[in-house]
Formats: C-alpha cells, structure tokens, sequence
C-alpha cells in the first residue's frame, strides 16, 4: 500500500512537470504578448518594454522556465500580471466555492445517474429501459449552457423558488449541481445499465435469486456492490475535472470557481494564473485517480495493489 | 426517522432562496458585471470596468463636470499657465483628506507621478506623463525625482513640461495622476490595487473576490452632498442575460456590461423596460484600418477605394441600430468633430473605377483581421461581402482579441483590421487623443496601435502646432487645426471609420440622478458620485 502510494506520487510529480513545460511552452508559442496587454492602449512602445523587461519577459525563454521551476519548487506561484494578487491568493480565494459545487455536482450525477442506470437494467429491454436511456441521451448532448439558462429562467426567475445565480448558501449551489448532474448523470446512468446487466446475468446472482431474496434485496446486497466500479472510476475522473473548474456552469451561474478564473485568465494572457490554474487542476486529476484506485480494494476485496 | 430527515431537508431549501433574496443591501446601489475587477491602483487599472470605481475612490488635480466632457479645476482649487505655455502650478484646496485621516498635500501629487513614472511600477498610463521636464532621465534611472515636478510649499504644485501642450491638463484629469497616500502604498505593497487609500468619495468597505466589492460613502469627502448613495454593491461573474433577469426582479440597479446583445430587441420592444433606458453617445469610433505599408494598400486610391465601398448603414443595422454611421476619425461628442466634412460616400460604382484606376480592374485578395466575439465576426462578414462587391476578396481571420493586437503591431502582418471589440475610447476628451497613439508617425512601430502604420509629416506638425496652443481663448482655433489635420489624415485613408458607438444604460426606476450620469462620456457604466436612490 505504502509503496504503491508512493510510485504513484513519483508518477504525479512526472506528470506535474511535463504538464507545467508544456503549459509553459505553448503560453509562450500563442502570438500575443501580455506587456502589450497590460499596457492597454495608449501605451508608447516604450512603455510595453519597460513593462516586459519588469515581468522579465525579454529574458531567454529557457531562463524564464527555470526561475517559474525553481519559484514553484518553493512554493510561490508568482503574481498575476492583471489584477497584481498572488496566484495562490486567487487559486485559495475560488477553492471553497470550486470544491462545494465538485462535491454537489457530484452527488447529483450520482443521484440522477445511478438509479435510473439500476432501473433501466433491471427492466431491460422495455419501454422504461428505453425511455430511461433515451433521457439520458438527451442530459449528455444537451448543451449546459442551455440548460442551465433553462433552469435559471423557470426555477429562479419564473417560480422564483430560488436565488438568480450567485454564490452564498446552499440555495445557490442547487441549480448549477443540478445542470452538471443532468450532463454527467446520463453519462453516469448509461454506464451503470451496462455494468449492471452484466452483474445480473452472473451465477451468483441466480443463487439469490434462487434462494428466495427479494428483488430489491439481490440488487442492493449483491449485484449493486459489483457493478459500481466503473462507477468510482468516473467519480475520480469528475473529482478532477471538476476542481480543475467547469467554465460554462460557473459562467451562466455566476459561480466563483477555478473555471472562471481560468477563463478570465486565457482572454488576458495572464500567464501565471493560467500555469497556477494548470498545475492546480493537475494536482485535482491525479489526487482523483488515486482516490478512485484507492477505493477499488475496499469495494472490491479481490483487487490488490502490486 | 428518514422521513423526517428529508421533511427537514425540503423546509432549509425552501427557506434558503428567501434568506439569499434579503441578502441584497436595501440601502445600497447595485451593479452586475460579468468579469471581475482586476486592480483598483489608479497608477495601474487602464480598463473600462475599473476605471469609473477608481474615479471614486481617488481623486485628481483636474475633473470633468458630471456628465459632460468640460474639463474643471477638482482637488486643484486654481491653476496657471505661464506665457509659453510650458509650466503649470496649481493650488491645492486646503483641508482634503485622505481615507486615512490625513491632509493631502503638493508633495503627495509629486509622489504620486513619479510612481507611475516609475519602471517597477508597470503602469500603462506611464506615456501619459513622458512630456514633464526630466521624465525620461527618471524612467532611465539616471535622476532620483523627476526635476520637472515641484512641491512649492504644501499647497503649490508646479509642473513643467519640455513642449507646450494643449491636452496636458486632461492628463491631470485622467486616473494615472490621482493622488495617493505614499504611506499607505508602502504599507500594502504589491497588493495596493487591492487595498486602495484614496482621497475620493467612496473607500473600500469590502472585496470578496470572484464575488462583490462594495463600496462606502467617504464621510470626509471635500464636497460635502457628494457622494448621493451611501454604499455601491458592484457584483461580479454575473453573466448579462442574467444581469437582466435579476434587473427584472429588482436584484440589480445597473447593468454593468449593458442590455446582452440577443435580448435586445426585446428590450427595447417592452415599453416598461424602455422607459428604463437612457441613451447617448460615447467617446468611440469603431474603425478597419488599412495597413498602408502593406501592397496594394501603398495606393491611396486604393484606400479611398475601400472607403467608398462600406455599407455602414447596413452595418449599423447588424447591431441592432446600436451605433451612428460615422465619416471621420473623431466622434461627434469629441471637441474638433468636424460637421461640415461628409467622408467617404457609400459608391461601389465610384470604387470600382478607382481601382480600375489604380490598376485593379479584377480586383485583388487580402486578408481581414477581427476579434472572435460577438457581434464582431457578422461584422467583418458584412465588410468582406461589401469588399467582395468592388472584387476585393478579404479572407477573414477571427481570433482573440490578444492575437489580433499582436498582429496589428507587428510590421507587415495585418493588411486590414476591424477594430470592434477592442476599439478606440478615449481616455480623454480632446482631438489630440484620437492621432497621438493611433495614427501619428511617433507611434508607428512595432508594438503600437497604429495598425495601419500611418504617418504623414505634414499631420503630424499640424498636430504638433495645435497642441502648442495652450491658452483658453485659443481653444476654438485649436479645435480648427485639428479640423483640417483629420481632413487631411482622411484624405489618406487610413482608415474606414464604420461607426460610433451609442451607450444604452439600464437603470432601475429606484435610481435618481440626472439622465446624463448614466451615459457619463468618462463614467463606464454610471458616474458613481451622483447616483443616488429615490
């Protein structure tokens, strides 16, 4: 266990450096220039280099790279070259919101997904199966961008049952989850079905069967514990994805996450921030994967670490 | 026991949306805006979001009357001029305060240029002071103070300039020179823009970032029925359409980023909401410039060419009659807007002959450069399909705003560039500002805005002798100078002048203050001293 987690923290911090040489690297390949885009535009020319040789962006591009490594190394993700803050400043102030709307949205793929996925499979094959698969083709190709103005104009504005977008409360977070539950929990819904059937055509579901348990009772005890595998493999994949920040949801929502953040970032060329934002959400995606393969034994006792 | 869990559960929902609605400051005026607000150091914030929120929490020798572009004297109580129009000294109002208690003083002012002056201080509003004596050995790091700066006595500033300008004082106007308490620069560091200490009619009372800033009325303010509203709420990350729901709801006062561009017809078609709009006009041209170092474009007649063969009605219609068909390089709110000159009349017919005579009878390919946001690329498809009509065929190339300013500054890139979504506003009311940093040969270089790499000697001495007339009774004789400058500019065509921008302001019916402060040519989005709620 102790050795497997630390080959995987290896692997992490190879991944992490290639990430950041690479970020790096085609941050500096886009033709713009973030001097230009600080100095607004009734800079002199002079201006623009006096702020580039500031941010010391006339240095040679390797010699750039090594002062970013050895900054991150301790710790300091440099400043950002609009709003002037530390990066870590502006990563720590959109962490609380970034990890409530993970953790709701989460919860509402898997509120969606998982008993539509269940039921769909244990009424295979009939109009149910159909209409629940059907529905949750329609959740993975609808736009969020729509569904979530959808949402905001019925739920928030119409009926006015909750608040117009926003972060405060828990009121708030409802309607953002619910758009990245709608999405994720088609995905979540089609995945179950198919892992499910394959667990209730196994030999030891006709033995409880056989012996007499109820229905429910087969797939709560037995089968569900077995199909829900892949099920933690994509909760460690949204974990990640979703700290690395969900720009469209935290758009029409007015949510302040890690997404917008980048977003606003990428318009301006405010390259630390982007790297911050890179390194930030490549820490979530491997922290998500380990968590899934952590979990994997403890639902699975067969599953062993090598 | 579950059931009473979930019973539970459902009343907290349920509550919840009335607590987050009483959230909203009753007392307080509210502005919604999509991005989020980056600095508040005046020596630093050049957008046009921070750049009102800044006029309120700072302040400068000069202002402008609320509403209008008359430039007046604000924490300067007078000035003079000398008789060679080089040297300035104001006389600062005694008893103004900073946020912090103590008096704002002639050497606060000192200090305060040469920090934007300063090469650590990154500030892009640097250029603006570049004409004080001894501004250039002070960049170099050659002198410790600027030699052209001088604190008399605490209640005296004198300025000197090395050449008479006529636009100076709308550079003490404008947020670069607002006055800072260096204690307190020293004290915050870096982070300044987020601390920010000023002498204005707000401070800061609170930043949540990715959220809200809200502002407070300043109670030592120096005019003493200024600021109206005892506390602004600015929210931010609000995405316009929204913005325009929780307008509807009475949530929001103002609509920071204005009426989202697809509702807008239905606006203006709802007579309630309507009568909530207030229009103007804004200190904006929208343009394509023509890269006249770039063949064919060497050819004026093949630049007068593209000038003839705009639509600008049919463009204006595109955006919903948001803006005014525009003939010259300055618009009509601008002083020197020259009425008489009519520009470029819509004449294909016209245009194709001058290209015949250019010797493009079958025309030629190009390429046209726009920013990727909306309604920038209908635009430039507008302009490319009138372009096609003379035989000029423009591949488009969208992109971000970054890389289109890339391309623009870069020698040879961009043959033709519209300039919408990163177009021209002034930063301050006089013609000079409008060929200085766009057109005039002395920024012509790689990295400037004069995209279309222009330069015409004859303009820029013309430019040169207007701004040496510095005296008040020569402003009208100013203002003809630059009349004929951009007549002459215009004859060279460099640019295809499209349109002006109109503003469309939302304001709630709660909101007092005079339509004017709404469309406030300097204010973006509400001259936040003289909002008030009924």
């Amino acid at each position: 266990m102790a050795s497997y987690l630390f080959v995987r923290l290896g692997q992490a911090v190879l991944v992490l450096l290639g990430i950041v040489f690479l970020t790096f690297f085609l941050a500096f390949i886009v033709p713009a220039d973030p001097a230009r885009m600080i100095a607004g535009q009734s800079a002199t020319v002079e201006t623009v280099q006096r702020i580039r040789h500031e941010l010391g962006l006339d240095q040679p591009l390797g010699a750039q790279f090594w002062r970013y490594l050895r900054q991150v190394a301790r710790g300091d993700l440099g400043r950002s070259y609009a709003q002037k803050v530390e990066v870590a400043a502006l990563l720590r102030s959109r962490f609380p919101a970034t990890v409530q709307l993970m953790a709701a949205g989460i919860l509402c793929e898997l509120l969606i997904g998982l008993p539509a996925g269940i039921l769909a499979a244990v009424r295979r094959d009939t109009w149910l199966d159909r209409s629940v698969m059907v529905g949750a083709f329609l959740g993975v190709s609808a736009p969020q961008f729509a569904v979530g103005l959808l949402l905001l104009y019925l739920v928030a504005f119409r009926f006015a049952l909750l608040p117009l977008g926003g972060y405060g409360s828990l009121a708030h977070v409802i309607l953002p989850a619910l758009t990245l539950g709608i999405a994720g929990g088609g995905w979540y819904a089609r995945v179950m079905r198919s892992a499910m059937v394959e667990v209730l055509s196994q030999d030891f579901v006709r033995t409880a069967r056989a012996k007499g348990l109820p229905p429910a009772q087969v797939v709560s005890r037995h089968a569900l514990k077995n199909a829900v595998l892949p099920i933690v493999t994509m909760v460690g994949l949204d974990f990640g994805t979703f700290m690395g920040g969900v720009v469209v949801v935290e758009s029409v929502f007015g949510w302040p996450g890690i997404g917008q953040l980048a977003w606003q970032a990428i318009q301006i060329v405010d390259i630390p921030v982007i790297l911050g934002v890179v390194i930030f959400s490549a820490i979530a995606i491997v922290t998500g994967n380990v968590l899934a393969d952590l979990a994997y034994p403890w639902l699975d006792p067969k599953i062993r670490y090598q | 026991m579950m059931r009473r869990a979930c019973v539970m559960l459902l009343a907290v929902v349920l509550l919840l949306p009335a607590m987050a609605l009483s959230q909203g400051a009753k007392g307080a005026v509210v502005i919604a805006f999509k991005d989020d607000i980056s600095t508040l150091d005046p020596a630093i914030g050049y957008d046009w979001q921070n750049w009102s929120i800044i006029k309120s929490l700072f302040d400068g020798l000069m202002d402008y009357e609320p509403g209008t572009t008359t430039l007046v004297p604000h924490l300067a109580e007078s000035y003079t001029i000398s008789s060679d129009g080089r040297t300035y000294t104001f006389k600062i109002r005694r008893g103004v305060k900073f946020t912090n208690g103590r008096e704002v003083t002639a050497a606060d002012f000192k200090y305060s240029l040469e920090r934007t002056l300063h090469p650590k201080t990154q500030s892009p509003g640097a250029g603006f002071f570049g004409g004080i004596r001894g501004a250039k050995a002070f960049q170099d790091g050659k002198t410790k103070e600027v030699t052209g700066i001088t604190a008399v006595d605490p209640q005296t500033l004198r300025i000197t300039l090395d050449e008479a300008n006529a636009a100076f004082l709308h550079t003490m106007a404008i947020n670069f020179s607002h006055v800072v308490p260096r204690e307190e620069v020293e004290k915050a560091g870096a982070d300044f823009g987020h601390k920010p200490v000023g002498s204005g009619a707000f401070r800061l009372k609170e930043w949540v970032l990715g959220q809200r800033l809200v502002l407070e009325r300043n109670p030592d303010y120096f005019l003493k029925d200024r600021p109206r509203a005892a506390e602004i709420v600015i929210q931010v990350g609000v995405e316009p359409s929204v913005a325009l729901l929780r307008f509807q709801r009475g949530e929001v006062d103002i609509l920071g980023d204005g009426i989202p561009p697809a509702r807008f017809v239905q606006v203006m078609a709802d007579a309630n909401l309507k009568g909530l709009v207030v229009t103007g006009e804004q200190l904006q041209t929208g343009y394509v410039t023509i890269n006249t170092q770039v063949k064919p474009f060497t050819d004026v007649r093949v630049r007068r060419a593209l000038n003839m063969a705009i639509d600008k009605t049919k463009i204006v219609r595109i955006i919903n009659n948001r803006a005014s068909p525009a003939s010259q390089v300055l618009p009509p709110r601008m002083p020197g807007y020259d009425r008489a000159y009519k520009g470029y009349a819509y004449d294909p017919a016209a245009a194709r002959r001058l290209l015949a005579e250019a010797g493009y009878r079958n025309g030629f390919s190009t390429v046209l450069y726009a920013n990727n946001t909306d309604p920038n690329p209908r635009i430039a498809q507008a302009i490319q399909a009138d372009l096609r009509k003379i035989g000029v065929r423009a591949d488009l190339k969208t992109l971000a705003q970054s890389t289109v300013i890339e391309a623009g500054g870069t020698r040879g890139r961009a043959p033709l560039i519209w300039s919408g979504g990163m177009a021209w506003i002034a930063d301050y009311p006089d013609p000079n500002n409008f060929y200085w940093p766009i057109l005039s040969c002395a920024a012509r270089g790689p990295g400037s805005w004069n995209w279309a790499w222009y330069c015409n000697q004859k303009a820029e001495q013309m430019a040169k002798a207007a701004d040496a007339m510095v005296r008040a009774d020569q402003a009208a004789a100013r203002a003809e100078r630059f009349q004929a400058m951009y007549r002459l500019v215009m004859a060279d065509a460099p640019w295809i002048p499209i349109f002006n921008e109109r503003r469309f302001t939302m304001r709630s019916a709660r909101l007092s203050g005079s339509a004017a402060i709404f469309v406030d040519p300097i204010h973006i989005p509400v001259h936040y001293d003289e909002v008030g709620l009924k």
